[in-house]
């Protein structure tokens, strides 16, 4: 009796579940369902998910008229080169900071952690200046510079926390090769971080493709740069009537990262995991 | 002093030292860049009247926070960004942990499925979801359609348009969207609860909501607090959602703070750019901000240090 109660349970709570997530996920599958239909039978029929037929002209029409085959370009190099600098960055900070002891080490830490209490909010004003004193604006370098200069202190403090309980053997072997310091960081001590490289990878692709404020104010006078998210928006304020090319372009823009996410989740939700722990 | 450096004297310590900074260079450039300069600098473009376009500036002293704390379209955003983070911290809190609690559960299969899930409106862009957000919210649009056909309603709702409404629907949307970084939260913070814990109370006679009331709670209290904080001081700095789905309208009803600091600084609606004034209500936000931060901070020490002893 016990038992086919709890059974019972069981199955609501799944009921449960996936009714509401049912819900959650509807707007997604109503974008990429969307983006296959006729502008005709989006507007006929609003709710359904499954277009009549699968058409690609919302596609085509995204990709090449509204410049989003140039948007995906950007994103692409905006956060691969993003990633590139910030897992440069942080690992070597995050290995100075794990492992050695040196004057002004303190300081640093702490300098370093103050930076989470900034609200971006005001930044993107001296920033905009900034680039422009460098004549960086309207440039992708200035973008992408801006996008690593965020607060990665989080990724420091992981590639840290996983450099100093190495034990010290490794090292001391290699010193005694006449191993150099960066030999040392490069050879031994980056390849066995790679679970760290994966978190931080995965996490900072998934905040740069999903950045708004900063390419958007970034690339006001210059269309051509703009990523997809922005790209989208503008779309948007020029014709918010071609539902289904937006439909489109945000499949174009929201799917990439979804499959991402959906293979590499376990690096993402540790990350995520242990940025409340810590 | 490691071990390794203390054998091989005084010259490679100061090497070592050297190349620690070096390993330091690149983090720290970018931190003077983009954290270092943006305060000190904002502090004093606070200070000018200033369009940012010319190189006309003039020293106005405190001029624009005497204009900011005298604009009321400013304390109508300033009033809107708390509604909003009262309204979006609860729902991400209470559901947060209400779903949590089912998925930690040990013998529900299919959990890191309904994780993923639950988590993936986290992974998108917020500015496209926005965007999409408009035609499903939209009053001919499918949750519309859905609500005319169940007989709820007898006149489409214009959930962005309406002012009464805008509000709500914002954070509706964006207590969606941003609800599974809570729920991988609270996992981390239940799976910190040993599981001899449950079994000893479980012995004790104690049953579910006992169960959760008087060894769950307790226990996942102090991280809650941190899990608040961060919720609180996120969903104050709110941007790219609101900007998309309703650009602070409609007649400034989810205008908060950030779409209102950026309506003066770069958009052309308000004609000439006013870098000097925007950054001043920057700023003091800003320091509301870290006020709140810090009170919210204070409060989940005590609790903490509580549930300590």
């Amino acid at each position: 009796m016990q038992v086919r109660k709890k059974g019972f349970g069981m199955a609501a709570l799944h009921l449960v579940l996936i009714a509401v997530l049912i819900a959650w996920i509807y707007p997604f599958v109503w974008m990429v369902g969307a983006s296959f239909k006729t502008q005709a039978e989006l507007f006929a029929d609003r709710l359904g998910l499954i277009p009549a037929s699968f058409s690609l002209e919302n596609f085509i029409r995204a990709w090449s008229l509204a410049n989003f085959n140039q948007y995906f370009l950007n994103s692409i190099l905006v956060t691969a080169s993003t990633v590139l600098i910030v897992l440069t960055t942080t690992s070597t900070a995050g290995y100075v900071l794990g492992r050695y002891n040196f004057a002004g080490k303190k300081i640093v830490t702490n300098i370093l952690v103050a930076s989470m209490a900034i609200p971006l909010g005001f930044s993107i004003i001296p920033i905009y200046q900034l680039l422009k004193i460098l004549h960086l604006t309207n440039t992708r370098i200035g973008l992408i510079l801006a996008e690593s200069g965020g607060a990665n202190i989080i990724f420091i403090l992981l590639f840290a926390g996983f450099f100093r309980q190495i034990p010290k053997e490794l090292e001391e072997a290699a010193i005694i090769d006449a191993a150099s310091f960066p030999t040392i960081f490069r050879r031994i001590m980056l390849p066995l971080s790679q679970p760290i490289i994966g978190s931080v990878t995965i996490m900072q692709s998934i905040w740069s493709w999903n950045s708004f404020m900063l390419p958007l104010v970034l690339t006001l006078s210059t269309p051509r740069l703009r990523t997809l998210a922005v790209g989208l928006y503008a779309l948007k304020g020029e014709n918010s009537v071609d539902w289904a090319a937006i439909a489109a372009g945000g499949t174009i823009s929201l799917l990439p990262i979804m499959i991402v996410f959906i293979f590499l989740q376990r690096y993402f939700v540790e990350g995520v995991a242990g940025s409340v722990k810590g | 002093m490691t071990e390794i450096s203390r054998r091989r004297g005084a010259g490679a310590l100061r090497r070592n030292t050297l190349w620690c900074w070096a390993f330091l260079a690149p983090t720290l450039a970018l931190y003077v860049m983009f954290n270092g300069w943006p305060i000190v600098s904002g502090l004093y473009y606070a200070t000018l009247d200033w369009s940012g376009l010319s190189s006309s500036k003039e020293f106005v002293g405190l001029a624009n926070f005497v204009e900011v704390a005298h604009d009321p379209y400013f304390w109508n955003s300033y009033r809107n960004s708390f509604t909003f983070m009262l309204g979006v911290v609860p729902i991400h809190l209470a559901i947060g942990l209400l779903i949590a609690v089912a998925l930690n559960r040990k013998d529900l299969r299919f959990a890191t499925g309904y994780r993923t899930l639950f988590f993936l409106p986290v992974v998108t862009t917020a500015a496209i979801v926005g965007i999409i957000m408009i035609f499903i919210l939209a009053a001919d649009g499918p949750i519309n359609q859905l609500l005319l056909m169940s007989g709820a309603i007898k006149k489409p709702l214009d959930f962005l348009g309406n002012s009464k409404l805008a509000m709500g629907s914002v954070i509706v949307i964006s207590g969606w969207k941003n609800l599974g970084t809570n729920i991988v939260y609270w996992l981390a913070a239940l799976q910190g609860i040993p599981d001899e814990l449950y079994e000893a109370a479980t012995v004790d006679g104690c049953g579910g909501s006992r169960l959760f009331r008087h060894i769950t709670l307790p226990l996942i209290l102090p991280m809650g607090a941190v899990i608040a904080l961060l919720n609180i001081v996120g969903s104050l700095k709110a941007f790219d959602l609101i900007k998309t789905m309703t650009n602070g309208g409609p007649f400034f009803a989810t205008d908060m703070v950030a779409t209102y600091i950026y309506r003066f600084a770069f958009s052309s609606e308000v004609g000439v750019p006013r870098i000097g004034y925007a950054t001043s209500a920057g700023i003091f936000f800003g320091v509301t901000i870290i006020i709140v931060g810090a009170l919210s901070n204070t409060l989940a020490s005590r609790i903490k240090a509580n549930s300590a002893k």
